[in-house]
């Protein structure tokens, strides 16, 4: 066997985001734990979210209870989430935002001093704890300096390339460290993968480079099965212009503070087409929605807090039937609140400070003067690895997965402030069963031969010596190509040529050269991040093509309805065959208890 | 489109120099923006860290026209507009951390200073339910140390680590930040002055508030955290009728224990 560095722990964590991050935590306890992050700890894609983390606390609006952020998320999802999840998450999530608090945590708070709590898309009550616009930053700031007191071993800007199997289960992973591009063995009883989403599949998208699928194509090239790959999410509220930072993220929480959506005849647009399953919880008018941001626990929501999905085909049709902003989106006003109230610039700078740099600073834009243009982005991806809804366990003996890796929690959309939620949820419940498993089984064997060839295959791009396909340029074609056949409208032929054309990619990307040595190569990295990025791509292509439907982020021309009957009740799955080839299976969606058929039914 | 000239720095630990490159620069494009179109044409093993590309993570900090910024942040026309006419944009890695390679550079005992100081130990709950309650006025003062990104651009601009290299002996404005953070949050139990007097060296700073002109997120390092730092510690070690009541109170034995 070669020379590498070889780590031993009973819980090795992939990601160190706020999932990998609280698994660790979790873990840590009576358990030696890894925790490996492709970049420097506490930079993971977490300190991105903005809005705040779901959790009924009911600390503004006495009403709420984990049972209507159950159905909150049920709904949203399109009820194709898991229940069981859904229904953990609803009931645990306030424990662990208070967890949070315990550990220096400092959120915004209420007139008496508890945690304060704001409105966001489909979420029936105020219920989203927030730290201004900057809550994943307090959040991972807390999880990391509560962590490195915890005894975990941190292994920083290191990238995992292959999960190693003894037999059905995990017991070890294959990587380098990124710095000087020596290879790392990590040996481990167990294994949490926590690598956070596939947005770098697009080309328009508000993730960092990270987000390549890394924990989605290990899972799958493990023999675990993913679930709902077609649901990716595209986030209403993208930056267009200038171009250099289109897609980067405009937080939902704008217009939960009041924040409008116009057209270029400067129509409201979003009061033209409300969905029938939202109707009744959707303000009248202007002045209702109003009432309802500021507090008034009388009002409904105003129809810019409707689903991401909903919100992000509303702004694409008006562009395309030619009522869009100057750069091709639409114009998201907060600085008409100045009618409502004098001191409106500074309120908007505390309640939207990063929103507020961000525009000023990107886009030489004032926020509190004049309107942002906004578009979809690609934000999120609900479908990953299929997991057991306690345990957090794939289809992998050893394998767990939390957060956005993982599967189940959000059906076919995810409602703003249920990832952070998420995370904690169930990063907290991966850990825990991790180190369970770690301690109840003993260590597997580690097959050298296949790690030698691991290794080799892993510097072929380097000794082609620059005489080969630039990575950079096939990333650039697979997220163009993505953007265009698998994005936010879909259809039958494009999605059919997007097949082909990731085969063709494919093959280019085997002969993807580096130039350079093995230190701190980006050249090298993107040529060994396209494996992960093709296969989620294939993944999602090959769910949405399969699914003739539209529902929740899923939207096709060839088939705009919903099907309630059929697609309704299935989730799909994707898993390696014996010939290497993707195979999609149609699964019935995971039945609801009577119990939560009653509580889905009392909130309609 | 205009063709823009650079020069960036390249190299390793052993050493390194200037390389020019010129590629294309169009309307909103930032420095970072260019340093990938760079990679992606002509170089593409030239080192840099970036995440968020959004001002949030603090990953691509670097030196632009010998002035520490985030590159992400940075507007080319900005760059261009301070940059001598003819003269190329140069970009150069952080000069107060060893170099791995090119423009990222060993920020690893920034991890290792975090350790060092004592975590946050909160009071008893307020609430039977196990809760806390804070007013908001408190929260806010803190609230402003929490923006913190870990750049790491203040610590690259004092010149107690960056002309004299005492690394050692004193953590740096990041973690004076830090501390203050943990030492003003309204929940915090524990006594930091001991060690910001002795093994952190908060005396060391003199208060030129390079780091606070410097901060991408706008943080007042100097006067909003370090100087009542400073205060906090002199109080506490400096005071003779402080410490005669501590005395008669019986606590000044804990005081120096902690010494």
């Amino acid at each position: 066997m070669g020379d590498f560095q070889t780590h031993e722990h009973d819980v090795l964590v992939i990601g160190a985001g706020g999932a990998g991050l609280r698994a660790a935590i979790e873990a840590a306890g009576d358990c030696s734990v890894g925790l490996v992050c492709k970049s420097l700890l506490g930079k993971a894609h977490t300190v991105m979210a903005e809005g705040g983390v779901a959790a009924a606390m009911a600390n503004v609006d006495e009403r709420d209870g984990w049972e209507t952020h159950f159905a909150d998320t049920m709904r949203g999802g399109q009820y194709l989430n898991n229940p069981m999840m859904a229904e953990l998450h609803a009931k645990e999530a306030p424990a662990r935002v208070h967890e949070l608090e315990e550990w220096g945590a400092l959120f915004d708070r209420t007139r008496d001093g508890r945690i304060l709590q704001r409105n966001f898309g489909g979420h029936a009550y105020p219920r989203l704890a927030h730290v201004g616009d900057r809550t994943g930053l307090e959040m991972i700031r807390t999880l990391q300096d509560h962590g490195i007191h915890q005894g975990l071993e941190v292994y920083m800007e290191c990238t995992v390339i292959e999960l190693l199997k003894d037999g059905d289960r995990v017991v070890g992973a294959f990587g380098y460290d990124r710095e000087r591009g020596r290879f790392r063995l990590f040996k481990a009883k167990s294994i949490v993968l926590a690598t956070g989403g596939v947005g770098r599949a697009f080309k328009v998208t508000s993730n960092s480079w990270e987000y390549t699928g890394d924990g989605h194509s290990l899972a799958y090239h493990a023999g675990a099965d993913l679930l709902d790959m077609e649901f990716i999410q595209f986030h209403p509220t993208g930056m267009v212009w200038p171009p250099s930072v289109r897609g980067i993220l405009v937080t939902e929480g704008v217009r939960g503070e009041g924040g409008i959506l116009t057209n270029s005849e400067g129509k409201r647009f979003m009061f033209d087409d409300i969905p029938e399953l939202y109707k009744d919880s959707t303000a009248d008018t202007p002045e209702e929605g109003w009432r309802y941001v500021t507090g008034d626990k009388e009002a409904r929501r105003p129809p810019e807090l409707l689903t991401r999905d909903h919100v992000a085909r509303c702004i694409l049709k008006e562009v395309s039937e030619g009522r869009g902003s100057p750069h091709g989106g639409a114009f998201l006003d907060i600085a008409w609140i100045k009618e409502k109230f004098a001191n409106s610039e500074e309120h908007i700078k505390k309640k939207l400070p990063s929103m507020y740099h961000q525009f000023k600073q990107l886009a030489n834009l004032d926020i509190t003067k004049e309107p942002m243009e906004v578009g979809p982005t690609t934000h999120y991806v609900m479908g990953g690895v299929r997991v057991d809804a306690e345990t957090q366990m794939s289809t992998v003996s050893g394998l767990f997965a939390a957060g956005e890796v993982a599967a189940g929690l959000h059906g076919a959309n995810r409602l703003g402030g249920n990832s952070l939620s998420d995370l904690l949820v169930f990063g907290k419940r991966a850990g825990e069963y991790a180190a369970k498993f770690a301690q109840e089984n003993g260590g597997g064997k580690i097959d050298d031969a296949e790690v030698d060839a691991l290794a080799k295959a892993a510097l072929e791009p380097l000794e082609r010596d620059g005489d080969g396909e630039n990575p950079y340029e096939i990333q650039r074609e697979l997220q163009e190509m993505m953007q265009d056949k698998v994005g936010i409208i879909r259809e039958d032929g494009l999605m059919k040529e997007a097949i082909d054309d990731i085969a063709k990619l494919a093959e280019r990307a085997t002969q993807a050269t580096a130039h350079g040595n093995r230190e701190y190569n980006p050249g090298w990295h993107t040529a060994l991040d396209l494996k992960c990025l093709l296969t989620v791509s294939e993944a999602s292509a090959r769910a949405a093509l399969e699914r003739r439907e539209s529902r929740g982020a899923q939207t096709r021309n060839d088939f705009p309805d919903k099907d309630p009957d059929d697609w309704g009740q299935h989730n799909l799955l994707l898993r390696k065959g014996a010939d290497g080839a993707m195979e999609v299976d149609k699964v019935p969606v995971v039945p609801q208890t009577e119990q939560q058929k009653k509580i889905i039914e009392d909130n309609q | 489109m205009a063709k823009v000239d650079f020069k960036i720095w390249r190299g390793d630990a052993k050493g390194g120099g200037y390389q020019d490159f010129s590629t294309d620069v169009t309307e909103g494009m930032v420095v970072l923006d260019s340093v990938h179109q760079i990679q992606a044409e002509s170089a593409n093993d030239l080192a840099c860290r970036w995440n968020c590309k959004a001002g949030k993570c603090g990953s691509c900090s670097a030196e632009v026209n010998g002035h520490p910024r985030l590159m992400c942040m940075m507007r080319m026309d900005e760059v261009l507009a301070e940059t001598p006419k003819g003269a190329p944009v140069t970009i150069q890695p952080m000069k107060a951390f060893p170099v791995v390679k090119d423009l990222v550079t060993d920020v690893s005992s920034n991890f290792e200073i975090k350790k060092k100081i004592k975590p946050f130990k909160p009071r008893k709950p307020d609430a039977e339910d196990g809760t806390w309650r804070m007013v908001q006025e408190d929260v806010d003062r803190v609230q402003e140390f929490r923006k913190c990104i870990e750049c790491f651009l203040c610590q690259d601009v004092c010149h107690v680590l960056r002309e004299h290299s005492l690394h050692d002996e004193f953590i740096g404005p990041r973690f004076l930040v830090y501390a203050a953070a943990l030492e003003m949050h309204p929940l915090d139990t524990e006594d930091r002055t001991t060690e910001l007097k002795n093994a952190h060296g908060i005396g060391y700073c003199n208060i030129t508030k390079c780091c606070t002109n410097v901060c991408p997120e706008h943080i007042t390092i100097t006067d909003n955290a370090i100087i009542p730092l400073k205060e906090r510690v002199v109080d506490k070690h400096y005071d003779p009728l402080g410490k005669l009541w501590r005395w008669i109170h019986g606590t000044e034995k804990e005081a120096n224990d902690q010494q």
